[in-house]
């Protein structure tokens, strides 16, 4: 273990971190998934990561934070101690971050919370009430992403069976690709479900800015300013360019010209699945991981998606629940010991971790599921879930908030 | 006098206009249109899926001459907007009962 002294390198890192990963869920998510929609629906949909990112930010300080990190209950859940970050010394280290300062570790782990239920919004874009929206938020943050961080970061009985997540394969994107799932299985079909981008430039804007984030959310989650983070930086790179190329090419085998949008999607969908295995695979894992992510992800978008008819309309699960899931199921093939002595893959002799980490994948998938179908149900029967038809044909942004985003 | 509809390829307009201005023809109303021809649209692919694009952004002129300008117009209209590709739009020409000239309150040929 870690001696625990303060060290200033590892703090500016963490710090510095914190805000590359704000960065990717304002702006990078809200511009990604803003460029997609209809330009009538456009500020609906970044102001619905607006919302995401303020709503978690506050919870996380006053009893998001213990509830997923505090002092571990059973495997369950955190001790729910240190309310408003109460009886927390400003000089106090991390337990689980030891040379650096809790309230750096706390904001850190905020921004993760953050951005997951972010991605979610980009299923539920053009339809769902702005309501319903600010309803589930705290209601999944406190009954989803809570308990999951907690059995799988903060110490809990995922921990305790060896569970190996990086940097949030399970906990950010399998998570958030299967609530996506559930939420769209509530609120139907758009009556309009093509995916014709209005500004595909937003999109490479907000892809771009999430690349560069995604350094402080994998090399950041080394929690340190050391050989284990630059390891991290160099995987996530590798594989999200190995994914850029294999998305690209099966656009070229698939519709015989290479698109812009498969290029960002394929850029995104490796960040996913290298996300859980970024601290533990060499390069060369980089490399297979991000080269076999895009082809699982599009074959689930181009043909699942439509052989099923589910109308996840940004493909959040297409891209972070498949994207995760191989990423976490990877991580069980290719964590290589001298890279992280924490993690031992299969490829090195440890067949074992892939079943471990089949069962993280299984158990955080099911409780996802359940949990947000309850929240959907419960949201639909109270303020209802989704807006009239007239709202949403003639679009989210005069109807719901009386502004567009186009004044020409 | 006429009034001379052109709706046109966005990126023809200013040849167009300029061809134009070469002739004398000054006045013209320009506007940003959607539409679509024979052909129906285009197909864009976005992950994979095809879409058809049905309605497609085009340039809409108005122009209103005498009668014995309508000829030299819509050649000229004709040859800077053409492409021989599908898409380059269509002219149509139609009689115009009067014109008036805000400013002055002239009326007919004089105020075109």
């Amino acid at each position: 273990m870690v001696e625990a002294i303060l060290n200033s390198g590892d703090t500016a890192w963490m710090l510095t971190s914190t805000a590359l990963v704000m960065l990717m869920t304002l702006p990078g998510v809200a511009l990604f998934y803003g460029g997609l929609t209809k330009k009538e629906n456009v500020l609906n949909t970044i102001f619905l990561s607006f919302m995401a990112f303020s709503i978690t930010s506050v919870i996380w300080v006053v009893y998001g934070y213990p509830l997923s990190f505090g002092t571990d209950v059973m495997g369950i859940i955190g001790s729910p101690t240190n309310i408003l970050m109460n009886g927390i010394d400003v000089n106090a280290l991390a337990p689980l971050a030891p040379t650096i300062p809790l309230l750096v570790y706390v904001a850190f782990q905020m921004t993760f919370a953050a951005i997951t239920v972010a991605l979610v919004s980009g299923a539920i874009v053009e339809r769902m009430k702005f309501s319903a929206w600010l309803a589930f938020v705290p209601l999944w943050i406190t009954l989803v992403y809570l308990p999951i961080a907690h059995w799988v970061w903060g110490g809990g009985w995922l921990a305790q069976l060896g569970v190996l997540d990086f940097a949030g394969g399970t906990v950010v994107h399998l998570n958030a690709g299967i609530a996506a799932l559930a939420l769209v299985l509530l609120l139907g079909k758009r009556k309009d479900i093509r995916l014709l981008p209005h500004n595909l430039g937003y999109s490479v804007i907000g892809a771009a800015l999430l690349w560069f984030g995604w350094f402080g959310f994998n090399a950041g989650s080394a929690l340190s300013a050391g050989g284990l983070a630059g390891s991290a930086f160099l995987a996530t790179n590798t594989a999200t360019a190995a994914a850029l190329i294999s998305w690209v090419m099966m656009d070229v085998i698939k519709t015989g010209k290479p698109t812009l949008l498969g290029a960002i999607s394929g850029a995104i969908a490796g960040l996913v699945a290298i996300t859980p295995a970024a601290g533990f695979v060499t390069v060369g894992g980089a490399i297979v991981i991000g080269f076999l992510v895009s082809i699982f992800c599009y074959i689930s978008i181009s043909t699942v998606k439509s052989k099923f008819g589910y109308d996840d309309a940004l493909d959040v699960f297409g891209i972070h629940g498949v994207g995760g899931a191989w990423g976490a199921l990877a991580t069980g093939i290719f964590a290589a010991p001298f890279v992280n002595s924490l993690g031992t893959g299969a490829l090195y002799g440890n067949p074992g971790q892939i079943v471990t980490q089949i069962i993280g994948i299984a158990v955080v998938g099911v409780y996802t599921l359940i949990m947000t179908l309850i929240i959907g149900v419960v949201i639909d029967k109270t303020i209802g879930l989704r807006v009239d038809l007239k709202e949403e044909v003639e679009g989210l942004d005069t109807h719901l908030h009386e502004e567009s985003g186009y004044r020409i | 006098m006429k009034e001379i509809t052109a709706v046109i390829r966005p990126d023809k307009l200013e040849v167009v206009k300029e061809a134009l201005q070469e002739i004398q023809c000054n006045g013209v109303t320009v506007t940003e249109v959607k539409g679509r021809g024979r052909q129906l649209g285009i197909t864009e692919s976005y992950r994979g899926r095809d879409y058809k694009v049905d309605l497609l952004p085009k340039t809409r002129l108005e122009i209103i001459v005498n009668d014995e300008d309508v000829d030299n117009v819509v050649d000229t209209i004709v040859k800077t907007a053409q492409t021989g590709d599908i898409g380059d739009g269509k002219i149509f020409v139609a009689p115009v009962e009067e014109v008036i000239r805000i400013r002055t309150g002239e009326r007919g040929e004089k105020a075109v």
